[in-house]
Order: C-alpha cells, then structure tokens, then sequence
C-alpha cells in the first residue's frame, strides 16, 4: 500500500533574493517524491501561513539569509499555534548565528539548516521527524 | 626545418610519448576524469599540436589593441595596479560612513557601498515589508539626508564610488550627484558605478521593482542622461557576478551576462542613442570563482567577444566602446561556514585568477561571510590579500603573463566558442528580455546550480571541509553583532526628514514625476528634482510604482 506523498511548503520570507538554494532543495524535495509547493520571492510571515494552510502542508521550509531571521520567523509560527496548527513542521535554512539557533528551537523550529547541509540530510530529517508525530 | 616537417617531428614523438604514457596508466591508473566546471573534459596536457589554427593577431594582439584578449591597457599593472575596492555597508550611514573612512585609511582605492534590501527595492524603513530588514545587508538609505552622513568627509572629486543599486539605481545617483552638488563638486570630477543591471535581479538577484520592458526604460534614461552630464560615470555594471551566485557555469556566467549587455545596447540604440557616446561608460562585473584556469581564460574570452560584438555587431569605431571593463568580486558561495580561515586561502586564489585575467577592479571576501557580514578585522585580512597579491608575488610585473600558453589559449577558444553558442540561443529567442520572460534563462541556471550540489553530496567535487577534511569540535569564531537600535533611530530620522522639508516642493516634484513617468520624457532630471527637495527613496519609486506596474515572478521548478 503507498502512502500519500508528504506536502511541504517552500518559501523566501522577507526581501531576500538568494533562491539557489530554496530551488536546489524544492527540486530535491521533488525527486525524493514530496509535492512541493513553491512560493516564489519576498513572502510575509502572513502569506506563507495562509498558504501553508490553503495547501495543507505537512512540512514548512523557510530560506532566509538576509539576517532578518530573528524578526521574521517569530511571527509564522505564533501564527500556526493561533491557528491551532503547529502540528506543521517549520524547518529552516540560511545564514543563521549559532545563538539565533537556540532561541529559533525554542519559538518552535524543529531544524535550521546552514551552509554546508545536504539535501540529503535534509530529507532523511523530515521523513523521521513527520513518521514521529504521526 | 620547415614547418611540416616540425609538425611531422611533432606527431612522431608525441606517438612515443604516448606509448609510454600508456604503460604508466597500466601500472598507475588516473584519480579520476577530469573536467572543467563548465562540463568539458580536460586532455593530460596541451601541446603545440592544439595551437594549429591559432593566430597571434586574431586571437590576442597586444594589451591594449583589438581585441584585447591580453588586456584593455598597454601597461595594466606595470602603470597602475586594480583598484582595491571592498564592498561594505551594515546599519545607519553612521556607521557605513565610520567603515569607509577606516577602509579608505588603509589604502583602500575606491568605495563600493552596499545597500540594504528595503533600500534596494524602492521602500522607506517603516514600510511594513521593510520589517526586520533594516540595515541588515547594507546600510539604509531612505533620503537625501541619509545620502549627506554616508559621504561626510569624503572627498568626492579624489574617490570612487561603486553603488550596487539597480531598480532604484536612478534615485541613487541623484542623490549622490545632489551631496556632490553641496560640496562643490563639478559633475564632471565624479567618478562611480551605478550597477543598474535590472535583467540579471529577474534571473539571479531578486531586486526588481518594475517589469523587464518599463526597467529597461530607466536604465537607457540614465545612459542618455548620465552621457551628456557626469560623462565619467559608468551608467551601468552588467554583472555575471550574481548568475554565477545563482549557480550558473563560467560559460553560462559570460554568455547570459554578455546577452543582456547586448540587450541594452539595443535598447539604447532604439531609443536613438549613438553607440560610441554611451558604449565607452558600460562596465561589467564577473565572479572569481574557484577552478584557477578556468577562471583566468574566462575572462580573457569575455573580452575578446565583447570587443568583436561592439565592432561586428553595432559597428562601433570608438576602442573605448570595445573594451570590456570589468570588477570581480571573488565567489561569495565557494565560502565555507565549516573552517572559516580556509577560506582565506580560496580567495586568494580566487582574486590571483582575476589578477590574471586583467580585473580592473576587485573585491575580495572575507573569511567569515558564510555566517555572518564580515567583521573589521576579517576585512582587514581580505584587502591585505589584494595587497600581496599586487605588491610582493610578482604577478603583475609583466602583461598577460599566462598568455601563449597551449592549456589557457585553448580554454579561452573553448569558452569563446561555447558563450557564442549560448548568445545565439538567446538571439533565436528574441533576445535576453525575451529568453527572461520566458524562463530559458532561469532555467539553465537552475539545472546548473542542482547538478552541482548533487557533485557536491555524490563527492565527485571535493570541498574541503564540507565533504572532505573535516574537523571535529570546531570553535566558533567572533563575528560581526549588529546593534538592534539601528532600525529604531533609522525610523526616526526618516519621520524627521518628513516633517522639516516644504511638502508643498515635494508633491509637485512627485507629480512632475508621475507626469513625465506617463509620457517618454527622461526621467532622470525629475527624479533629481524630487531627491533635493528631500523626497523619500520610497516616495520617488511609489510615484513610478503607481505608472510602471510591478513584476511578478514566476518560477518554474
């Protein structure tokens, strides 16, 4: 019996136009047999929860390397728990300080991903992670 | 001896050295194919049997004559070495001013200022998309006022400036030339950058405002404006910097940046603009990336297409117009965040490949920008790097010194072969606007930067460090804190510059803007009007947001 293919959500929240590697992982997401939606540039923490639940995403992955992490993250997942949806995933990718890190784990981010990561890496992590919470 | 005989010499005794070539693979077996990054596979040496159709003349001539494949210069660096210039800019004009000064005091040769994203894409720093952006990866510009602290105590007439601006590049540099107005500076004595290459933000950088066809307009305003009053100025930096940064190959780097080049010749030729008037002032911008050779024949195979396009293609009879100049900056995604110093090494190499090539100006990274932006003393590190490079190797004491040689001669034929190729591409397509509107560009990049980092996990492309060398409980290293209070005061001033200027002055300038922005009146001499009277950044690209529209991307995975 085939499972449903896990849905995740890729998106650049804030102004920041560093997409090689938001596309390198949705392609990777993709040939790894996830659906992914991409949003595309410059998404606001409002509209990547409204897609994430137009959608109905299992995954969140957010790029983000413009340092404007600390600002922008908090938002999206104050948000999911409003919406009593934090059973989504928000994982993270970018140039991020070691210190933001912590403080991004603890707001609820259940991975972030810096420079040197592997889609692999990045695939086995949210195929154990979404097999846990079922 | 004549020459068949020579070559018939040649091929016998290549033979021998074959066979014993031969019985060494049996005993001793190669690591592994070797390939270029642009995908062509290497022979185990070049010799003169591969320099049969070269043409001295044709294919080189000296430094500084057509086509300029050894150099724009007759001297290059035996007259005067690259211009040193470290792009910087974090936080409020305050403290970009404080790094431009230190900078410079340390025999940095021209400025480059980085901007940050809300600045870059034509909004204040209270618009609400500008949240948490705010003096983050440049420094934040919101008027004139701004503009008049970013410069203070910088001579203008004795320094350059590089301004990587490009959907609001006309508002920049109206600003700049309004700072330069109040310290009695003529035009004439202003030397810069702007970068203005809005076709590479919709394939690689991501800092459009308007569509592809209304940008196109603003920037041949500001080749016609900039042409007849700051006649030094380079109107525009057409930039291979970023499509490499998006993972393109070197070939793909050249040919889609050379492609846009001729998009806006065209449009500028459209427009009724005479070629050898504003050809002179383009300028361009590569990658110094990490496959040494590559990189070196790289640009040297820029040049010499350039100038054959200019003189072939649009006819023009001024060198100057032929003449490919060119900024590198050394490649920002070959920075590891894993053994940070390692870094220092890469780019070294990185910025002596560019040296070779015949940069005019360069820009080297810091060690550390694969975590963070660069701390003072990491930059420090960064520009002493140029300075051996230029001062104590040697390398720049003869012209074109890898020129002849039977490898670098042929990966500078193969890469001129191969950008033509993908130009005539572009061409069938209907030309660079058209091939980005339609994604082809996108495209190519894509699959570029997947195949690498599919090499990189496979390990068929070492990185040390990352998949290779690895190092067990690395400390971290300092880096550069921002102070949060920055975007705060930032506000601040922007709410006081609003208050203090006649508001009366800055609606008609903006309704003049949105007027001539109806019509096909250069827009440049507006734009000047509304800057001096102390409109915001986000006033001036609102006013033409409202006529030009707004791009939206697509993206095809």
């Amino acid at each position: 019996m085939s499972e449903q293919p896990l849905r995740v959500l890729v998106g650049k929240i804030g102004l920041d136009g560093h997409d090689r590697g938001a596309k390198v992982i949705a392609q990777a997401l993709r040939d790894a047999g996830m659906e992914v939606i991409y949003t595309g540039l410059r998404q606001t923490p409002e509209q990547i929860v409204e897609t994430a639940l137009q959608e109905d995403v299992q995954v969140i992955g957010l790029s983000i390397l413009s340092g404007a992490h600390m600002q922008l993250l908090p938002p999206v997942l104050e948000m999911l728990r409003e919406q009593e949806s934090h059973d989504i995933m928000v994982i993270v990718g970018g140039i991020i300080p070691r210190e933001d890190i912590t403080y991004l784990k603890e707001q609820g981010v259940s991975e972030v991903f810096t420079p040197g990561s592997t889609t692999e890496d990045i695939i086995e992590f949210i195929r154990q992670k979404v097999k846990q919470n079922r | 001896m004549d020459y068949h005989e020579e070559k018939e010499r040649l091929i016998r005794e290549k033979k021998n050295w074959q066979e014993k070539v031969n019985k060494t693979l049996e005993k001793r077996p190669e690591r592994k194919e070797f390939k270029l990054d642009s995908d062509l596979e290497l022979k185990r040496v070049y010799d003169p049997l591969d320099m049969e159709n070269f043409n001295y003349l044709e294919q080189l001539h000296w430094p500084g004559e057509y086509p300029y494949t050894r150099g724009i210069q007759p001297t290059m660096y035996r007259g005067r070495l690259w211009t040193m210039r470290q792009y910087a800019g974090f936080g409020s004009a305050e403290e970009t001013n404080d790094r431009f000064r230190y900078l410079l005091e340390e025999g940095q040769t021209g400025l480059s200022v980085a901007f940050d994203l809300p600045t870059q894409i034509g909004y204040d720093s209270d618009h609400p998309l500008a949240r948490g952006e705010v003096g983050k990866v440049g420094v934040a510009i919101d008027s004139l006022a701004d503009m008049e602290i970013l410069m203070d105590k910088i001579p203008l007439d004795q320094v350059s400036t590089s301004m990587t601006i490009n959907a609001p590049a006309a508002v920049l540099l109206a600003m700049y030339m309004a700072v330069a107005e109040k310290q009695g500076i003529p035009m004439e004595k202003l030397n810069g950058t702007i970068q203005n290459d809005i076709l590479k933000e919709y394939v690689a950088r991501g800092t459009y405002i308007f569509p592809p066809r209304e940008s196109m307009r603003l920037v041949v305003d500001i080749f016609d404006y900039a042409g007849k009053n700051i006649p030094n100025w380079n109107t525009i930096s057409i930039s291979g910097y970023h499509i490499r940064e998006a993972g393109s190959t070197a070939i793909q780097e050249v040919a889609f940046t050379l492609s846009n080049a001729i998009a806006y010749v065209q449009a500028a030729l459209d427009a009724g603009l005479e070629i050898d008037h504003f050809a002179p002032r383009l300028s361009f911008f590569f990658n110094a990336h990490s496959n040494f050779f590559e990189e070196v024949a790289k640009y040297r195979a820029a040049r010499r297409i350039w100038a054959r396009i200019m003189k072939e293609r649009f006819g023009a009879q001024n060198p100057r117009s032929m003449m490919l100049r060119f900024h590198t900056q050394t490649a920002g995604s070959a920075l590891t965040a894993q053994q940070p110093d390692v870094n220092i090494v890469r780019v070294a190499f990185q910025a002596l490949s560019a040296v070779l090539g015949g940069t005019q100006s360069l820009h080297t990274n810091s060690r550390d920008e694969a975590l963070a932006l660069p701390t003072e003393h990491s930059v420090l590190l960064a520009l002493r790097t140029q300075q051996v490079i230029g001062h104590e190797i040697g390398v720049t004491d003869t012209v074109d010194p890898l020129g002849g040689s039977y490898f670098v001669e042929n990966m500078t034929d193969h890469i001129e072969e191969e950008v033509l190729k993908y130009i005539d591409r572009v061409d069938e397509i209907g030309g660079a606007v058209e091939a980005i509107e339609n994604g082809f560009i996108q495209q190519e990049i894509q699959s570029s930067a997947y195949r690498y980092q599919k090499e990189v996990e496979e390990q068929k492309r070492i990185v040390v460090g990352v998949n290779s060398f690895k190092t067990s409980g690395e400390q971290p290293i300092d880096l550069l804190k921002m102070d949060p209070a920055t975007s705060k005061r930032q506000v601040e001033r922007l709410k006081e510059v609003r208050l203090s200027r006649d508001q009366g002055q800055v609606a008609s300038a903006l309704h003049d803007l949105r007027k001539a922005a109806q019509s096909d009146e250069n827009l440049m001499p507006y734009i000047l009007s509304a800057v001096k009277a102390y409109a915001t950044l986000g006033e001036v690209c609102g006013a033409l947001r409202d006529v030009l529209g707004e791009y939206q991307q697509e993206v095809k995975l």
